[in-house]
């Protein structure tokens, strides 16, 4: 991958302890797995950036390739990779998303 | 577009002596749910888990793994 988009990407999960790539934006996600993990995160009330990958073809595929994950949207926390929609779901329900974003 | 049988089929050639029961739960053939378990997600972290199984299924699935949710369990 093109440092410079590896940089890119580094840069901004590490502007926030919180950092979704994702389609659309939080008030008007385009995509239902996107829209799950803005809510679950609204719903924490805890800050979060984002990016529209749909602005950003580089970043869009240059995402996929960094996190070895194939599908948007792409959770990460204190600059790591969590998961997609699927697993906030499923970290969010078992009470361990809260721990993890606390830690 | 690869058929419910045929992601089965890859998921456990992919994971040898998994168990693998694909879902559909809205019935539109699209957004599909994959249940399985599988001892060699033992230790491993979620995201492992479903990068494994992604990997079974590489090359045919590259945009419709949007639609597949995952559900993954050691036993």
């Amino acid at each position: 991958m093109d440092e410079k988009i590896k940089k890119r990407i580094e840069d901004m999960i590490h502007k926030n302890k919180i950092f979704i790539f994702m389609k659309g934006s939080p008030d008007a996600p385009e995509c239902g797995f996107s829209m799950k993990v803005a809510n679950i995160l609204k719903d924490l009330h805890v800050e979060f950036g984002y990016f529209n990958i749909f602005e950003d073809e580089e970043i869009r595929q240059g995402v996929k390739e960094y996190a070895n994950w194939p599908t948007i949207p792409q959770v990460y926390i204190n600059g790591k990779f969590v998961g997609g929609a699927d697993i906030m779901e499923q970290l969010y329900n078992s009470g361990k998303l809260k721990k993890l974003i606390e830690e | 577009m690869l058929t419910i049988p045929e992601i089965k089929e890859k998921i456990e050639k992919g994971l040898p002596g998994a168990k693998v029961e694909i879902k559909d739960p809205r019935r539109d053939g699209v957004h599909l749910k994959a249940i399985v378990i599988y001892k060699g997600f033992k230790d491993k972290s979620l995201v492992e888990q479903h990068q494994m199984v992604y990997a079974t299924l590489k090359e045919e699935l590259k945009e419709e793994l949007h639609a597949l949710g995952l559900e993954t369990y050691e036993e």
